[in-house]
């Protein structure tokens, strides 16, 4: 009788081992294809980057950074664009940091959670998922022909603030929020009011996560095209825009903000639309440029938020 | 009675009232920085709206949706935006096809199957993708994937739907497979080591627990991506030709809503003109479309954290 038993078990136990052997063929099956289609992914997009490299590498001299775009394809560079793109950054970065810090900071410190702070959240959360050809259109109406700015460096710099404001905001909110309750309680036991405690401790601890959404913000504004072209900004740029800094006082002027422009995504762009292939070299050439910004900046903001987590324990 | 006397507040008190004036102050900047977010939408819907009513006192809404021709900047003029929609929905469909499934996969793998180390080098490589711009996308369409395609199907034309559709595809695997894991690394430990318990193999565990329990936040990532191909402008606009064109057949060159209106922005464009006007016609049908998919996926994820 229990021999009849243990031989019923150990054949029960066979069969259910040899169906977990044959479950397991499928955990061997779709780990081999995980790993293939990362690896097949990567590859294809390693092969497409090399590519660009290739394509362009002609056209890695000097003169290639130090000429205006020319009627001839081997005469021309990517001057104008790329000291376009710095301004524009540059004119985005003053608008949307201070921007983005403040809406975060009050977002998370300051908004008593009601309906007022859903309202914002809701509305920072859907203008992070606004196709930024939108961006485009608003500040064609709004800022070229409403304000009258005209398609101006100053126009490029706020619409690609605009696109720059929810990933700002987002990243400061995840900073703030990782930061403890007791640091705050501390601070206010010792007598800070929420501003000071906001200054001295808030800002300081979660500077590295807002930096990195700063850095990720702007490696997406450098290779922000449609915006630029919806606001009519397509256009053959041989010149630069007036220096900003004067060598009379009071040194800085700001006429450049009124000056025409074009970025390097735009000169891309451009030459990608000509059909002589000469041109495409040059398109490659920008491209390759462009990738290596923005995977320099992306990286660098992978590095960063890898460095904080690794080193802060509070 | 010296009323002067009676006006002198002490050192402390008015220290502390320049304090709390300072901290008023200071937290209605904060507050107006936070409205500048409405200010932002209410600015894009006042644009929108108002350059598209003279469109639509031009054009009649019932001719907008069915003509199945688009062609405001002609002698014969079409008002139809089916066109573009057909466009728009066929390079969706195509980036779909490929980012879904390649996307999941790479999600589960990562959050399931991968060891620690390979998610540790796996991610940050999704989150560089994320960043290649669009441009440069749209330059692979146009050179290397369309050449690639057109030796497998020679028929194919320069500029066609396909390939940067495919492309488009290979751009959303990133923002898919990256939400997909968040979501799958959410579900709690004790779920996954139940099902173990019961002598489930880590396929079954992932294909029949993880991801049903998941699954809210999976859809949130496909409506996600759905968004962003939606919204995609430069790839079309570089590879598939900018010519509205009312079809579903992929190797066809067409225009997108994005792409018409860069196709309308690179020309010379005539303030207040219809053609002027027709961009924000076509931009208010685009903003419509991805503000419904974002409630959708607003709602999906809502559901997905009242799960747990």
């Amino acid at each position: 009788m229990a021999e009849q038993k243990n031989n019923l078990l150990s054949k029960n136990l066979g069969l259910i081992r040899s169906l977990i052997v044959k479950q397991k063929r499928y955990d061997y099956a779709f780990a081999g294809l995980g790993m293939f289609i990362i690896a097949s992914l990567t590859i294809a997009l390693l092969i497409l980057f090399i590519d660009l490299v290739i394509d362009g590498y002609p056209r890695f001299t000097l003169d290639f950074f130090s000429n205006f775009p020319s009627r001839r394809a081997a005469r021309a560079g990517i001057l104008s664009a790329w000291v376009g793109s710095s301004l524009v950054l540059f004119v985005t970065f003053f608008a949307a940091v201070p921007l983005g810090v403040a809406a975060g900071l009050y977002l998370e410190e300051y908004a008593k959670k009601n309906w007022f702070a859903d309202l914002i959240e809701i509305n920072v959360s859907n203008l992070a998922g606004v196709p930024s050809i939108i961006y485009g259109l608003l500040a064609l109406g709004l800022f070229v022909y409403g304000f009258g700015l005209g398609q101006t460096i100053l126009t490029a710099g706020l619409t690609l603030a605009l696109l720059m404001l929810p990933i700002v905001i987002v990243s400061t909110r995840e900073a703030i929020r990782a930061i403890p309750i007791h640091i705050r309680e501390a601070a206010y036991a010792v007598g800070a009011t929420k501003w000071q405690v906001c200054l001295h401790h808030i800002i300081q601890y979660s500077y590295g996560g807002i930096l990195t959404g700063i850095i990720i913000g702007m490696a997406r504004a450098i290779g922000e095209t449609a915006p630029i072209i919806t606001i009519g900004a397509l256009t053959f740029i041989a010149f630069l825009p007036p220096s900003p800094i004067g060598i009379e006082p009071p040194f800085l002027n700001f006429e450049w903000l009124n000056s025409g422009f074009t970025v390097l995504p735009i000169q891309m762009f451009n030459w990608i639309s000509r059909p002589q292939l000469a041109f495409h070299v040059n398109a490659a050439a920008t491209g390759a440029v462009i990738i290596m910004l923005t995977l320099l900046m992306n990286g660098a903001a992978i590095k960063i938020r890898y460095n904080i987590r690794k080193k802060i324990k509070w | 009675m010296d009323t002067t006397k009676k006006l002198t507040i002490s050192p402390r008190l008015a220290k502390n009232f320049r304090r709390n004036f300072i901290e008023r102050l200071i937290e209605f900047g904060l507050l107006s920085s936070g409205m500048i977010a409405i200010f932002i939408t209410l600015a894009i819907i006042y644009t929108l709206v108002s350059e598209a009513i003279p469109f639509f006192q031009h054009v009649s809404i019932i001719e907008f949706l069915t003509d199945t021709v688009w062609t405001p900047n002609f002698s014969i003029k079409h008002y139809g935006i089916l066109p573009l929609i057909s466009g728009t929905l066929t390079t969706t469909g195509i980036a779909l096809f490929v980012a879904i499934p390649l996307g999941t996969i790479t999600a589960i793998y990562l959050s399931e199957f991968a060891s620690h180390k390979v998610r540790e080098i796996i991610k940050p490589i999704l989150e560089l993708l994320i960043g290649v711009p669009t441009v440069v996308f749209g330059y692979f369409a146009l050179m290397i994937v369309t050449p690639f395609l057109q030796k497998i199907y020679p028929d194919l034309t320069t500029f066609n739907m396909l390939g940067p559709g495919i492309v488009m595809g290979i751009m959303i695997v990133p923002y898919i497979a990256s939400i997909s894991e968040d979501a799958m690394r959410a579900v709690p430990m004790a779920i996954r080591e139940g099902s173990y318990a019961m002598g489930a193999t880590r396929f079954q565990t992932a294909v029949r627990i993880i991801t049903p329990a998941a699954i809210s936040g999976i859809v949130a990532a496909y409506i996600l991506g759905i968004s962003r191909a939606v919204g995609e402008t430069m790839i079309v606009a570089i590879a598939a030709g900018q010519q509205p064109n009312f079809t579903f057949n992929p190797v066809e060159s067409a225009a997108t809503i994005t792409s018409y209106i860069v196709s309308v922005a690179l020309g010379d464009l005539e303030h207040d003109g219809i053609g002027y006007q027709s961009i924000f016609a076509a931009g208010l049908t685009l903003l419509i479309m991805t503000l419904f998919l974002n409630i959708l996926g607003h709602i999906a994820r809502k559901k997905f954290s009242e799960r747990y």
